[in-house]
């Protein structure tokens, strides 16, 4: 069964995002879509300092079945990425909620925030 | 109406991740496709290829039908249990299918064929075998299990009747032997060595647990399509289909052109194209920067398009990104790849890119 945690907020596009820290939230793909993915064998990241537009194509997660977009769930910049996926894109399916976070993004607009998903309105959407 | 395998309840029961593939409900992988990957090409793993179609070929005359038949010559079986492969024509020379045809007896000849082209086959293949008076049967009644890597043969082997043990442990490579309904053949989908089993479908799901006890892997159609890829196997529908000859399909080692005399379906059309110095090529491709090939992405070398991408995807025993693709006769060593708007350097090279548990190309830069 996929976890779903609590704390965070989603997008029925399966990303997650955390709570506010400083202005900064960090986003990553969940549980659910890393499992139905399957293997992630590279991902692509946006460039730290890159402008996101609020559901814009910003990443890639490629698993060895497929490639998928990632869209951002806020609009921002990005603050920093997760440089370990570079070598070590499996992160993300052994811990979608921790080391295999994706980007971190300082946010434009905080009120967005209230337009995501909580857990159990993702957990409807994504019929888990 | 999705169609399922003898073995779909256990399939289900393991934990398999179930997809539709050719109009069959099959796993795609248990958990794991890298793991399931890895597993045949260092140990021993297992795949329901029931889908597949069996076809019986029967009748004094199924010889000089298979050579008209066939664009590669069932001249070459001479032996009880010896296997070829070999692509289906069409009149235009295009690519109806590719399979595995056995010689068990002159009055009787097996061929395997892919599960999405199983209708259009057996209806193609009756057309042309009246004439012979050829008997065609389908096979429904036989669920068919592939068991490959170094260890297949040995965790296999103690698993059968002794007589068919005895028998299938002298099998050289490419050769069948049967008892009964069972046949093993020790053929395969993977650039491993083990056995391809036909056998009675209700006496599948017993030897399916019992190679699972023996320590086999299940490995679904993910891992099949990476090993494949990795040992430089075509696919149908993919890398050659009824629009593409095989002269343009890295498949002239399967086109039997003596006999002059041997008139086969195609023959013609391909004759006229034969020398053609403007064929593409199949080659394989060895991804140098980040990213993934994929099918249909295309392929340029000093800004002009040159091919594109049959089959591609990520090769798990080379950590890296390989793929089949249709070429210009003239590429050169590299050329570079369109992925999402940015172009990526690509290294051609000559498949098998993997197989026996190792690389087969040179992953270094030059």
């Amino acid at each position: 069964m996929s976890e779903v945690p609590n704390e965070l907020k989603y997008c029925s596009s399966h990303e997650w995002v955390s709570s506010v820290d400083d202005g900064v939230v960090t986003i990553g793909i969940t549980d659910h879509a890393q499992d139905q993915l399957g293997d992630l064998v590279f991902v692509e990241l946006p460039e730290t300092g890159q402008a996101l537009e609020l559901k814009g194509e910003c990443a890639v997660v490629e698993s060895v079945k497929a490639a998928s977009d990632v869209y951002s769930p806020v609009s921002g910049e990005v603050a920093e990425i997760n440089e370990a996926l570079m070598d070590s894109p499996e992160l993300v399916n052994e811990d979608p909620y921790g080391d295999g976070w994706l980007f971190k993004v300082r946010l434009a607009d905080e009120t967005e925030l209230d337009n995501l998903l909580d857990a159990d309105g993702y957990r409807a959407a994504a019929d888990i | 109406m999705t169609m399922k395998t003898v073995l779909n309840e256990l399939h289900r029961a393991s934990g398999g991740r179930m997809v539709s593939f050719a109009g069959w409900d099959m796993p795609v992988h248990y958990g794991s496709q890298m793991e399931e990957h890895h597993a045949v090409r260092k140990s021993a793993g297992m795949f329901d290829v029931s889908h597949m179609l069996v076809v019986d070929l029967a009748g004094e005359r199924v010889r000089p039908f298979l050579q008209y038949l066939l664009a590669n010559d069932v001249a070459r079986l001479q032996t009880a249990g010896k296997a070829l492969y070999s692509c289906m024509l069409n009149e235009q020379g295009g690519v109806i299918d590719d399979l595995i045809v056995y010689y068990f007896r002159d009055d009787a000849f097996r061929m395997v064929v892919n599960a999405g082209c199983a209708d259009k086959d057996l209806a193609w293949i009756q057309q042309q075998a009246e004439p012979f008076a050829v008997t065609v049967t389908p096979r429904r009644d036989l669920a068919m299990i592939a068991i490959q890597g170094p260890q297949a043969r040995e965790k296999t082997l103690p698993l059968f009747a002794p007589v068919l043990a005895e028998a299938a442990a002298k099998l050289s490579v490419f050769n069948a032997t049967h008892s009964g309904d069972w046949c093993v053949a020790r053929t395969g989908y993977t650039g491993e060595d083990g056995f391809e089993i036909m056998l009675p479908e209700a006496e599948a799901p017993a030897f399916w647990k019992a190679l699972a006890d023996a320590g086999v892997s299940p490995c679904g159609l993910g891992a099949r399509d990476t090993l494949r890829l990795e040992a430089g196997m075509n696919l149908y529908g993919s890398d050659m289909d009824e629009q593409c000859s095989p002269l343009e399909a890295g498949l002239n080692w399967t086109l039997a052109w003596e006999p002059e005399s041997r008139d086969f379906i195609g023959r013609k059309a391909l004759e006229a194209k034969r020398n053609a110095v403007d064929n593409k090529r199949c080659v394989g491709l060895l991804l140098e920067g980040r990213g993934v090939l994929r099918n249909h992405q295309k392929l340029f070398a000093d800004g002009v398009e040159i091919g594109e991408v049959t089959s591609g995807g990520f090769a798990p025993t080379l950590q890296r990104s390989i793929a089949l693709a249709r070429v210009n006769p003239d590429v050169g060593e590299i050329c570079t790849v369109e992925i999402r708007g940015k172009h990526v350097p690509a290294k051609v090279v000559q498949p098998p890119f993997a197989r026996k548990g190792k690389a087969c190309i040179n992953l270094e830069g030059e």
